[in-house]
């Protein structure tokens, strides 16, 4: 027998797995899904890292957080050293570990990946974050003032990135938010039950503590203007991330009918509102026993599954393509499918049939086939002749995308947009107006909360250059 | 936190707040709104703003009882903080010159937002004919501060209760007659939606161009949710942003008026909830 020259390290194929409630149970309820790691899952999982020197993982995170560093400190058991240098790039670790793609980011690079699972890098992240929420923050160390005032324009993922940084760098940052709290889509769009608001206001509050002034019920577009801000206020620089919380609807006949929902409508009053506590909370939302959420995306998951909670016998994702197409995260609809959603593929509605009061009573739709691929390289749907059918649903929520809100790009002066309204920006976040930064869907239209973090970095280190400059 | 400074009780239903608002009082037009929410556990919901005062950063909110959050908003007394005051929201109404008379109806509650409305087109040099009309003379209010705001002002009470018997649309009609329709470039008429719908169809009789601010169930108010969506001419618009003012006669007035009763149900269970949990309706303070 020969002997290996160095002991090879044993490596663990497979991720430890995310202890998470029951399908059936947590179909009913709003507490959230996966229930986190322990100290002692985490470090064996923080175990199976091999600390590569190429550290491929980093290329996948938009934020460029030290993965390797991280996790060897968590291996470690250093759970304070851990969340320093995560923090170090990123200021939302507890919603980044929670509802970042990382299949398709940092995790999609890991060199595990290549012949077993990959380390869960996510999962570590969240688990450090709710870590340091549960026994203290460490408020970071911030430069000194540098004189200059940024204001940031709408206080979602990008909008929190970008005043983080800024805010570290010595520069007086004031968000303001439209909202009656900061947070954005993370707020109103996002369910409970895969990202606690409580948690997203934990990491707002560690803004303020780096001197970050948040003003809500403040609508940019209509109390004041971007250019009242620069002019008037006398801030040197503006980021809008203003997002795209405009709804599509689909222009069919019945849209306005009782009982028709925006995703966004549908996701504000359950999430912002707690319609689901109705009546202890007075936002009240009302659904039948069967509804159906146009589209498939994480909005259109996140309307089903919502809809399952408040009640709902039967919820259906209706969506025009095949589940191959489908724009939603595996895991997503993985747990849709799970917790009791259906699927209702190559299918589309025609029209929402209403009742003589007004109610939704069903949905005529057309069966779909798959033809040639398209601009987008997926394949287009083409409505069968002569399928048409009558579903039988009581409400329908339509989750077929968002444009960007107009109200700030339309009161701006000398801001170049492009025909659906969104703000051009350059790779520097830099628009056309000198001093207004933008990055988030309000520039590439809806996406991730990881890329408009990552624009917000972005974003934050030109508005830097900038000042630093003038 | 935004601190009421003054209040008044028009009847048992019909209040009067004035709210410490300086960001909204500073930009704020007539014909705009605010959305407020009580308290934490508390519901947006959409008020027109019936006046303001730019120095004082002030805001005036008339509004009636109809449900929890207006029956809790008319417990609350000077001193008391409302949790959140947004605005000003919507468009702000089309004021000019117009040749002729404009006539201005304010039924109801809907007198408090027509009032900036009137005093702005008497400002820009128009001859303004106010009509306020309420179902009896114990909810009528603001009339000293219509008849300062209009040219001239008629007053009427469903009941007769009150200075002469009969409906807004009745004066409206005798007003049309007498000026003859093409002197009168515009009607602006805010109210119940009853109301309203009875002013446009007698507009549209004559083809008097006739302006109503729409009142729709509302979430944020700033154009993200489509709640208040209304179709304008066939075309499905956001009140809350392409609103609240529109052409009366564009208005599909059937659906507004079914969209509107879409939470009716859950509405009346929220009073009752909150009836029974304080008893006395003590403001539901929690």
């Amino acid at each position: 027998m020969t002997e290996a020259k160095k002991p090879k390290k044993e490596i663990k194929p497979v991720k430890n797995p995310m202890p998470a409630q029951d399908a059936l149970v947590r179909a009913k309820n709003f507490s959230e899904v996966a229930t986190g790691y322990t100290q002692e899952t985490v470090i064996d999982e923080a175990k199976r890292c091999l600390q590569c020197r190429k550290e491929p993982c980093r290329q996948g995170c938009p934020v460029e957080v030290d993965i390797p560093a991280f996790i060897g400190l968590v291996a470690e058991g250093d759970f304070t050293g851990a969340i320093s240098k995560i923090k170090e790039k990123n200021a939302l670790p507890a919603v980044c570990g929670r509802v970042c793609p990382q299949e398709a980011q940092c995790e999609k690079y890991c060199t595990l990946g290549k012949k077993h699972d990959p380390v869960g890098i996510g999962r570590i992240e969240r688990f450090c974050a709710d870590w340091e929420l549960a026994t203290g923050v460490k408020v970071p160390e911030v430069a000194p003032p540098t004189g200059k005032r940024v204001a940031i324009v709408g206080s979602g993922p990008g909008g929190l990135t970008c005043a983080a940084d800024l805010a570290k760098l010595g520069h007086k940052v004031v968000m303001f938010e439209a909202l009656h709290v900061a947070g954005g889509v993370l707020m109103y769009g996002i369910p409970e039950f895969r990202l606690p608001k409580a948690v997203v206001q934990a990491e707002v509050e560690n803004l303020r503590k780096i001197g970050v002034e948040i003003e809500v019920n403040s609508v940019v577009g209509k109390f004041t203007t971007v250019d009242a801000l620069m002019e008037e206020q006398g801030f040197d620089a503006v980021y809008i991330g203003t997002g795209a919380g405009l709804p599509y609807f689909m222009n069919i006949p019945g849209e306005n009918a009782c009982g028709v929902y925006s995703a966004n409508e549908f996701l504000t009053r359950t999430n912002l509102m707690k319609a689901y506590q109705f009546p202890d909370c007075d936002t009240p939302i009302k659904l039948g026993k069967k509804v159906a959420v146009l589209g498939g995306g994480n909005v259109a998951m996140d309307s089903a599954r919502t809809a399952l909670r408040l009640g709902a016998e039967e919820s259906y994702i209706v969506y025009r393509r095949s589940h191959e197409e489908l724009p939603a995260r595996k895991e997503e609809a993985e747990h849709a499918e799970e917790e009791g959603v259906k699927f209702a593929f190559l299918t589309s509605p025609t029209e929402i049939v209403q009742n003589e009061d007004g109610w939704v009573t069903g949905m005529k739709c057309l069966k779909y086939e798959l033809g040639e691929p398209d601009a987008s390289g997926r394949r287009r749907p083409v409505a069968i002749e002569g399928s048409e059918f009558l579903m039988d649903i009581d409400t329908v929520v339509v989750a077929i995308g968002q444009g960007p809100n107009p109200l700030v790009p339309r009161t701006t002066k000398g801001l170049e947009l492009t025909k659906r309204g969104n703000i051009v920006a350059d790779e520097k976040a830099a628009t056309s107006k000198p001093g207004v930064y933008a990055g988030g869907d309000v520039v590439t239209g809806a996406a991730t909360v990881i890329l408009a973090m990552g624009a917000g970095r972005t974003a934050a280190n030109s508005i830097h250059e900038y000042l630093s400059s003038k | 936190m935004y601190k009421i400074l003054e209040k008044q009780v028009f009847s048992p239903i019909i209040k009067e707040l004035v709210v410490e608002a300086p960001k909204v009082a500073k930009s704020c037009k007539s014909g705009q709104f605010i959305i407020l929410r009580i308290h934490e556990e508390g519901e947006r919901i959409p008020l027109t703003i019936a006046d303001y005062d730019r120095e004082k950063g002030t805001i005036t909110i008339v509004f009636q009882e109809v449900g929890k959050t207006t029956t809790q908003l008319g417990q609350m007394e000077v001193g008391d903080y409302i949790k959140d005051f947004v605005g000003p929201l919507g468009e702000p109404s089309h004021i000019e010159k117009f040749d002729g008379t404009v006539v201005v109806v304010g039924g109801g509650v809907g007198i408090a937002p027509v009032h900036p409305i009137a005093r702005d087109l008497k400002e820009a040099g128009n001859n303004v004919i106010g009509i306020i009309g309420s179902r009896s003379g114990d909810l009528l209010f603001w009339e000293d501060k219509m008849r300062d705001a209009c040219s001239e002002l008629q007053v009427t009470t469903d009941d007769g209760s009150y200075v002469r018997k009969g409906f807004v649309t009745d004066v409206l009609k005798e007003i049309i007659e007498a000026k003859g329709k093409e002197n009168i470039p515009l009607v602006l008429a805010i109210g119940p939606q009853p109301m309203m719908r009875a002013v446009c169809n007698l507009t549209k009789e004559y083809g008097v161009k006739t302006v109503v601010s729409l009142n729709a169930t509302m979430v944020d108010g700033t154009g993200m949710c489509g709640c208040c969506r209304v179709s304008i001419a066939g075309a499905t618009k956001f009140v809350c942003v392409d609103g609240p003012e529109f052409d009366g006669h564009d208005v599909d007035w059937f659906e507004l008026s079914r969209r509107g009763g879409i939470f009716r149900d859950k509405e009346q269970k929220a009073m009752e909830h909150h009836v029974c949990k304080c008893g006395s309706g003590c403001g539901g303070a929690k």
